[in-house]
C-alpha cells in the first residue's frame, strides 16, 4: 500500500513536471510564433529594429544628412538614453505578446 | 519650394515593374507622405519627398536623439521596405539617407550602380533571420553552488561568507562560460546553413528588459528555400542547449545589404 502511494506520488510529480515542461515549451513556441507573425504590425521589438535600420542597410552619403559616423554617435547616445526608459521599448513588447 | 524639401530614400530595386501599384499607392512614409520612384541607369530608388524642417540635417541631429520620434521613423522606414521587399528584390538603405533633390538621387544611382547591383545579387531570394541567445539564468546562477556551504556557514561568520561568495562567483563564471560555449555552438550550426552571417553587439539587459545575459545577437542570410530547415535547426538547438533562443524574421536583408568584403 505504501509502495503504491509512493508510486502514485512519484507519478504525480512526474506528471506535474511534464506539464510544467510542456507549458514552458508551449510558452516558448507561442513567443516565437508571436515574433514571427508580428512582422507586418508594430510589435517588433524596437531594439531589434534599430540594430538593423541604424547599423544596416546600404550606406550611401546623402547630401543633406548626417555622416555615417554621426549615425554611429546617435546609436551610442541613444543606447545611453534608452537605458533610462527601457520600459518603453520592451515591456510594452512583452505586454503585447 | 525645393529648398524646403528633400528626398528620403528607402531602398533600391532593379525590378520596379513588379511593385504592386495598389499597395505602393497605399504606403505612407516617414513624413506621412506618398512615395515615388526615382530611376537612373537601370536602377530605381523608392523615395519620399520630406520637409527639411523635420528631416534636414540639423533637424535630424535633434530628432534622432528623441526616442519616440526615432521609433516612429524607424517603424515607418521598415514598413515601406518590408512591404516592398515582399514584392520585389530590394536592397534597404540605412535610416536617414536624405538628398536635397531627386536629381542628386539619380546621380547617386549612377555612381553606386555596381555596388547596388552587387547587393541586389547577393541578397536575391534570401532573407535575414535574427537569432538571439540568452544565458538561462536559473540554470547558471550561483544557487547551485550554495547548498554545500550553507551547512557550514555559521551566522555572522565572515570567513564562511567569503568562501560562499567565492564559490558563487566561480559557479557564475562557469555558467557564463558554458553559456558562451553553447552560443558558439548555435552560431556555428546556423552559420553552416546560412549564405552569410553577421554578429551584432549583444543588447544590454537595460535594452532587452530581461535580466538574462545576451550571449549572441546574430543575423543570418538564408535562402528562401532553406527557411524551413533553418527554423527547424533553431528549434533543435533550443531543445538541445541550455540557452533561451529568440528567433525573429524574416527581415529584409538589412544586415547584409552593404556586407560584401569587396565593399568595405
Amino acid at each position: 500500500m505504501a509502495g503504491h502511494l509512493a508510486d502514485r506520488q512519484l507519478a504525480d510529480r512526474q506528471l506535474a513536471e511534464r506539464a510544467a515542461a510542456a507549458e514552458r515549451a508551449d510558452r516558448a513556441d507561442r513567443a516565437a510564433a508571436a515574433e514571427r507573425t508580428a512582422f507586418p504590425g508594430d510589435r517588433i521589438a524596437l531594439v531589434d529594429l534599430l540594430d538593423r535600420v541604424l547599423a544596416g542597410g546600404v550606406v550611401v552619403a546623402g547630401d543633406v544628412t548626417l555622416s555615417v559616423a554621426d549615425i554611429d554617435m546617435v546609436t551610442i547616445s541613444l543606447r545611453a538614453l534608452v537605458t533610462s526608459i527601457s520600459a518603453l521599448a520592451d515591456h510594452r513588447q512583452l505586454d503585447a505578446g | 519650394m525645393s529648398s524646403e524639401t528633400g528626398t528620403w530614400l528607402y531602398g533600391v530595386t532593379d525590378s520596379p515593374a513588379a511593385i504592386r501599384r495598389d499597395s505602393f499607392d497605399d504606403l505612407t512614409g516617414v513624413g506621412g507622405g506618398k512615395l515615388h520612384l526615382v530611376a537612373a541607369g537601370g536602377l530605381t530608388a523608392v523615395a519620399e519627398t520630406v520637409s527639411l524642417a523635420e528631416f534636414g540635417e540639423a533637424a535630424l541631429r535633434r530628432n534622432l536623439e528623441d526616442l519616440s520620434w526615432l521609433e516612429s521613423a524607424a517603424r515607418a522606414h521598415h514598413r515601406v521596405i518590408d512591404t516592398l521587399a515582399h514584392q520585389v528584390q530590394l536592397v534597404p538603405l540605412r535610416l536617414a539617407t536624405v538628398y536635397s533633390e531627386d536629381g542628386n538621387v539619380e546621380a547617386m544611382l549612377a555612381e553606386h550602380g555596381p555596388r547596388l547591383r552587387a547587393a541586389l545579387h547577393r541578397t536575391a531570394s534570401r532573407a535575414e533571420w535574427g537569432v538571439k541567445a540568452y544565458a538561462d539564468e536559473p540554470a547558471s546562477t550561483p544557487a547551485a553552488a550554495a547548498p554545500a556551504d550553507r551547512r557550514k556557514a555559521a551566522p555572522g561568520s565572515g570567513a564562511a561568507y567569503l568562501r560562499r561568495r567565492r564559490d558563487e562567483l566561480a559557479a557564475s563564471q562557469q555558467g557564463r562560460q558554458e553559456a558562451l560555449a553553447s552560443a558558439q555552438q548555435v552560431h556555428a550550426a546556423l552559420a553552416r546553413i546560412a549564405a552569410d552571417a553577421r554578429l551584432h553587439p549583444p543588447q544590454s539587459p537595460e535594452l532587452t528588459g530581461t535580466k538574462a545575459a545576451m550571449m549572441l545577437n546574430a543575423a543570418y542570410l538564408i535562402d528562401d528555400q532553406h527557411s524551413a530547415s533553418f527554423r527547424q535547426a533553431v528549434d533543435d538547438l533550443r531543445n538541445r542547449l541550455p540557452l533561451r533562443l529568440e528567433l525573429t524574421g524574416p527581415w529584409p536583408p538589412y544586415s547584409f545589404a552593404d556586407a560584401g568584403p569587396e565593399l568595405r
